[in-house]
């Protein structure tokens, strides 16, 4: 029975329901102390003296005088430091380290700082600084907007988002001695060891030898794509200085304010469309609010904008994308990557622009939806596997959607949908800079991975053992894979953008191959036994027909795409106006799903987070941090919060994929919002913003 | 203070005002019990004491003096509810996971869906989206009824 | 936890007699379930140093009738004032309210009492309680007082209650009238409440709401108008004056406003 398509046993063992898996709270090292992170308390402004009003006695110190190397988080700019030294461009800003090994007493200090404070800059509309600057120009969108039937227009809103990893950031900083030299293992809640790497290779110059391994890791999401290099940083300086291992866990107070969030988002659309419910134009604009650092944001408003025009095929198309600069902790990445904000807005955007034709909005999008052959805004062409009308006729024949909305006139109850997509891999030329490696390890008994790929709950571990076991034709059990430890793995890029199963399974496939040829006909135990161990290691190839250009903005943007329809019903409590789903139809079509039970749950889990995203999860900002940092007041769903979920999984190959797989783990999260949002809209609420809380629909029904 | 920890009788030399989850992973070594929040709202902490479900994060351990306490590792290596989790991938990244199954243990043995989630309304999920966490609680009531009559301890 | 435990004293007892006469002498903070307390601990902005350990007092957690009178101790947990016959019976929207207070491990430890000493605006038994004119036992070393929970609070999280005293019980007299109950939290479960309502409908109503102002509050002005059988929209209309809702992190004075006339139109209409 092959491995691939059934769901198997997974590799993580029963650890996790035993309590036996080890988090990074959960790990202590021989004379390891603990660490604090001092923060700034104002949004803006400049460090005038810190004082230090307790007994320093047995505690490490540190501030931006100890950094060896260079002051700043190597990411795509470099203009983050790890701590401040003058300059205070967001609350929470990290100034001061200390360590101690009493916690209480860590606790107890008190650090007071005086600053000099000037006017911090909040609303991204009124920002001086912009960060990326984006144009993706389709044919002439002025001209045809002149000449459209319709021109509709409209604002969407989109709020931050955490993403509440159950599990907060942690790290702990070992010093080691390797060959004579002072270096540092970081065992940490990470998805990106190879990121924490190239971060402290950074700061401390390239001399110390400095190894990161992934501990097991309770949620990612995003949230540890590019923060723990923060994180790390932190606490290697500590260990290096005090020459102990120091253990810095935060706790959800400090997570919430301090660490990265998703982009707040403003998105402008005019859609000029014919009478015949072709859309002939679409103009959009897209604001991202950055926070105080560049990070990720360009990436971010680079996968937002490309998705921004929904998987419809347009003639013309100009999508013009800023992110900017506030003085709030510095957004980042999180599952989505700025397609949930700009598939909300054109969800929406396509509910209205069929109010206004006074067509059925599944005709218009069933006239427009993407097709193969089509082109995209970036001007790219389709392939076989591209499946937008396939998910939104199975939506629609499986909800009777029609039907159902029509019995549900009148009543307190919408039934609304979305139809969505999500490019897999990194964008563009992405792929092809990563350079991203596998490597196979023969093993007396098999073979082992070794790639630094994370397992963050969404199966790493099995399916890439899946992918290795029918690619070389061995037992499933007889592939283990290696925890990753960067001394010990190949780099195959972060575990992020969707690509772990479909670029860095499709290496493995590939390394699979290769030593499938290799064993000629032996067992991996024969050859073992005979000629020794060997290894096979491989970098990605993207497929050859992508083109790309990045000073443009136009090409083969992804290599492929997933495509969802989610239809969602929804009831408004006519007293207090709060909106509960109780029923959400989920139809995704991601290739082939290599473990279906892992697979569905990616579906349910990122639906769910869409929900908390449409109605529940709101951060409240106030003076620049974030207000409600606590789970009491920052809420996500509940059981009883979750509506009857009714998963479809389809399948259309991608054959650049390993066994036809496509990336699966972003995907689900761009389809619930709207679809909330256009069921509010079947109950005649006009909704442009997320979350639609109670508060909100009750002043929008107020005015309907 | 003197107590019952996962069948043995247990002193432990805290202060009475420590937090019961602390003295589980720091005195005790029992790193099963996670902390998620540090507010009651998460559930990751969740224990049994004196057969009922409570954040670990809320209790003062003076308080558990004389008391029967039941954590994850009490449930042993090879519990079957450990197995439906993972087997129906009730568990993703795992972190809820044993708050989550102490909390699935006060069921009665037929339980509904609705008795379910209200009985796992306290354990906050982010990865699962809990479809799958009911799929495998069901699936051990199940097979649990199959087999003959639940036990009465807790701790099968 | 940002609490230094060692800077901290506890005293635990084996009577309610014992606990008291430590009260008499040496005033401290009594602690019972610890649900609201301990996240105090935990964020480090909890203000006691010293306490009282009652959460082994056993006598204090009977529910039992006392002639037609029900007596609830002031440790009833919320799971067994879900469980017990004579709430079910005699003061249902006490139940209703239990089961919506946080997910089944609050349930376990959280108490009445707890609930009622620690008096906030948003306390989910305070409304059912005041709406049937509820009555607090409280005892010293020396006496025993009673007072209304109608006069309990003189202010934002401030009582009436002595260092010297503990709540021993909660005293409801028989209810006549349909008893209605209603929490709107920020989400299904494991919320803290926006609005919550509970009302008794009679000839003379009786209702009570929390989060609309800085203790829970009977609003009389709007019984009486229902008394004097005004209708509902002019009731609604008083109510509006009646109650002064806030913006908070969780919500605004407009919903809860909008919301509060709604309820008590659901509440004479669910009841009618």
């Amino acid at each position: 029975m092959p491995a691939v398509g059934n769901s198997v046993a997974r590799k993580d063992g029963i650890g996790k329901a035993t309590g036996r898996a080890q988090y990074a709270d959960d790990i202590t090292f021989p004379g390891m102390i603990h660490g604090r992170t001092i923060r700034s308390t104002i949004p803006r402004g400049s460090i005038r003296s810190i004082r230090f009003d307790f007994d320093t006695d047995g505690f490490t110190i540190v501030d931006y005088r100890d950094i060896i190397g260079r002051n700043s988080v190597d990411l795509i700019e470099k203009d983050q430091p790890f701590l401040a030294e003058r300059d205070i461009r967001h609350m929470a800003e990290p100034i001061v380290l200390l360590a101690h090994e009493d916690r209480e007493r860590l606790n107890a200090a008190r650090v007071e700082i005086e600053y000099e404070e000037e006017t911090p800059v909040f609303d991204p509309e009124q920002s001086p600084e912009i960060f990326k600057k984006i144009d993706i120009v389709k044919g002439d969108v002025a001209s045809a907007l002149a000449t459209a039937d319709v021109v509709v227009e409209g604002t969407y809103r989109t709020g931050h988002q955490e993403h509440v990893y159950i599990e907060p950031n942690g790290v702990i900083a070992v010093p080691e001695d390797v060959e004579g030299k002072k270096g540092v293992a970081i065992f940490g809640s990470v998805q990106c060891p190879f990121y924490v790497i190239k971060a402290l290779r950074c700061l401390f110059g390239k001399h110390p030898p400095i190894r990161v391994i992934q501990t097991e890791t309770g949620g990612g999401f995003g949230g540890k794509e590019e923060y723990p290099s923060m994180i790390a940083g932190h606490a290697a300086l500590l260990a290096l200085k005090s020459g102990r291992p120091v253990k810095i866990i935060y706790d959800r107070l400090e997570d919430m304010i301090a660490t990265t969030k998703r982009h707040p988002a403003i998105v402008r659309h005019r859609t000029g469309v014919m009478r015949d419910g072709r859309i002939v134009a679409m103009d959009i604009d897209v604001l991202m609010d950055g926070g105080a650092y560049v990070t990720l944001s360009p990436v971010v408003l680079s996968r937002g904008c490309i998705h921004a025009a929904g998987p419809y095929r347009c003639e013309n198309v100009h999508i013009r994308g800023r992110t900017v600069f506030t003085n709030t902790p510095p957004n980042g990445a999180f599952r989505g990557f700025g397609a949930p904000q700009t598939e909300f807005a054109v969800e929406v955007q396509i509910e209205r622009v069929a109010e206004a034709l006074g067509m059925d909005s599944v005709e218009l999008r069933r006239i427009n939806a993407l097709r193969p052959g089509d082109t995209t805004a970036t001007g790219q062409t389709l392939r076989k596997d591209t499946s937008a009308l396939m998910v939104l006729e199975e939506a629609v024949r499986r909800t009777d959607y029609a039907r159902r909305r029509e019995q549900l006139k009148g009543t307190n109850r919408g039934l609304g949908l979305s139809l969505f997509y999500h490019g897999a891999g990194f964008t563009g030329s992405g792929e092809l800079s990563l350079k991203s490696r596998a490597r196979l390890e023969l093993t007396p008994t098999g073979v082992r991975i070794a790639t630094g790929s994370t397992e963050i709950g969404q199966g790493t571990r099995t399916t890439h053992a899946q992918i290795v076991s029918d690619a070389l034709g061995i037992p499933y059990e007889d592939v283990e894979v290696a925890q990753p430890d960067t001394a010990r793995v190949a780099d195959s890029g972060p575990t992020v953008a969707s690509r772990t199963c479909m670029v860095v399974g499709k290496i493995l496939e590939g390394c699979a191959h290769e030593m499938k040829e290799r064993l000629n006909g032996l067992s991996p135990a024969e050859y073992h036994a005979r000629h020794g161990a060997f290894n096979v290691e491989q970098v990605y190839e993207p497929p050859d027909w992508i083109k790309w250009d990045d000073a443009a903005y136009r090409g083969d943007a992804y290599a492929t795409y997933g495509w969802g329809c989610d239809v969602v019903e929804v009831e408004v409590d006519p007293d207090t106006f709060e909106a509960r789903p109780v029923k959400l139809t989920a139809v995704q079509e991601f290739g082939r799903p290599i473990h279906p039970a892992l697979a569905q749950g990616q579906i349910e889990g990122g639906t769910a987070q869409g929900l908390g995203y449409a109605l529940l999860e709101r951060v409240v900002m106030v003076n620049g941090a974030m207000a409600n940092s606590q789970l009491t007041n920052y809420i996500i769903p509940t059981t009883l919060d979750m509506p009857e979920l009714d998963v479809v999984m389809l399948e259309n190959p991608y054959p650049g994929g390993p066994f036809g797989a496509k990336g699966l783990g972003e995907l689900p999260m761009d389809g619930p919002a709207p679809a909330v949002v256009n069921a509010l809209r079947h109950l005649g609420l006009d909704i442009r913003e997320i979350p639609a809380t109670p508060e909100l629909i009750a002043s929008c029904a107020a005015v309907a | 203070m003197r107590f019952v920890l996962n069948g043995t009788s247990t002193i432990v030399d805290a202060h009475p005002m420590a937090r019961l989850l602390d003295v589980l992973r720091q005195d005790c070594g029992l790193t099963g019990t996670k902390e998620g929040c540090g507010e009651g709202e998460c559930g990751a902490c969740t224990v049994l004491v004196n057969g009922e479900a409570v954040c670990s994060c809320l209790i003062p351990v003076g308080q558990v003096e004389s008391a029967d306490v039941v954590t994850i590792e009490g449930l042993g290596d090879d519990h079957p509810l450990q197995h439906h989790f993972m087997n129906e991938v009730g568990a993703q990244c795992g972190i809820c996971t044993p708050g989550m199954i102490m909390a699935a243990l006060s069921l009665g043995p037929s339980p509904t869906l609705a008795d379910v989630r209200t009985a796992l309304a306290g354990n906050l999920c982010r990865c699962t989206g809990y479809s799958a966490i009911y799929r495998a609680v069901m699936k051990w009531r199940e097979t649990q009824n199959a087999s003959g009559p639940a036990p009465a301890s807790a701790a099968r | 936890m940002r609490t230094a435990i060692s800077a901290l004293e506890v005293r635990s007892v084996p009577s309610l007699a014992e606990a008291l006469a430590i009260l008499r002498d040496d005033p401290r903070t009594p602690i019972a379930g610890a649900t609201d307390l301990y996240v105090a601990l935990n964020f480090g902005t909890l203000e006691p140093r010293r306490f009282l350990d009652i959460w082994s007092l056993n006598e204090l957690r009977e529910i039992a009738m006392d002639g037609s009178k029900l007596v609830i101790g002031a440790l009833a947990t919320y799971t067994s004032l879900i469980r017990s016959p004579l709430v079910a019976s005699r003061l249902p929207m006490l139940g209703d309210a239990a089961r919506q207070i946080g997910g089944v491990q609050i349930q376990n430890r959280g108490t009445l009492g707890g609930n009622i000493a620690n008096g906030s605006p948003a306390g989910d038994s305070l409304p059912v309680l005041a709406a049937v004119d509820a009555v607090v036992v409280l005892r010293s070393a020396d006496a025993e007082r009673r007072v209304p929970i109608t006069k309990f609070y003189t202010g934002y999280r401030a009582t009436v209650m002595r260092p010297n005293e503990l709540i021993v019980a909660i005293e409801v007299e028989p209810v006549e009238g349909r008893q209605w109950f209603r929490k709107v939290g920020t989400r299904a479960a494991q919320a803290i409440s926006k609005i919550v309502v509970a009302g008794v409908r009679a000839p003379v109503p009786r209702i009570a709401f929390g989060s609309v102002a800085p203790t829970v509050v009977r609003v009389p002005e709007t019984e009486r108008a229902l008394a004097e059988g005004r209708t509902i929209d002019e009731a609604a209309d008083v109510l509006s004056r009646e109650i002064t809702p806030i913006d908070d992190l969780r919500s605004t004075a407009e919903y809860r406003m909008c919301v509060a006339t709604n309820l008590l139109r659901r509440f004479w209409m669910d009841t009618g």
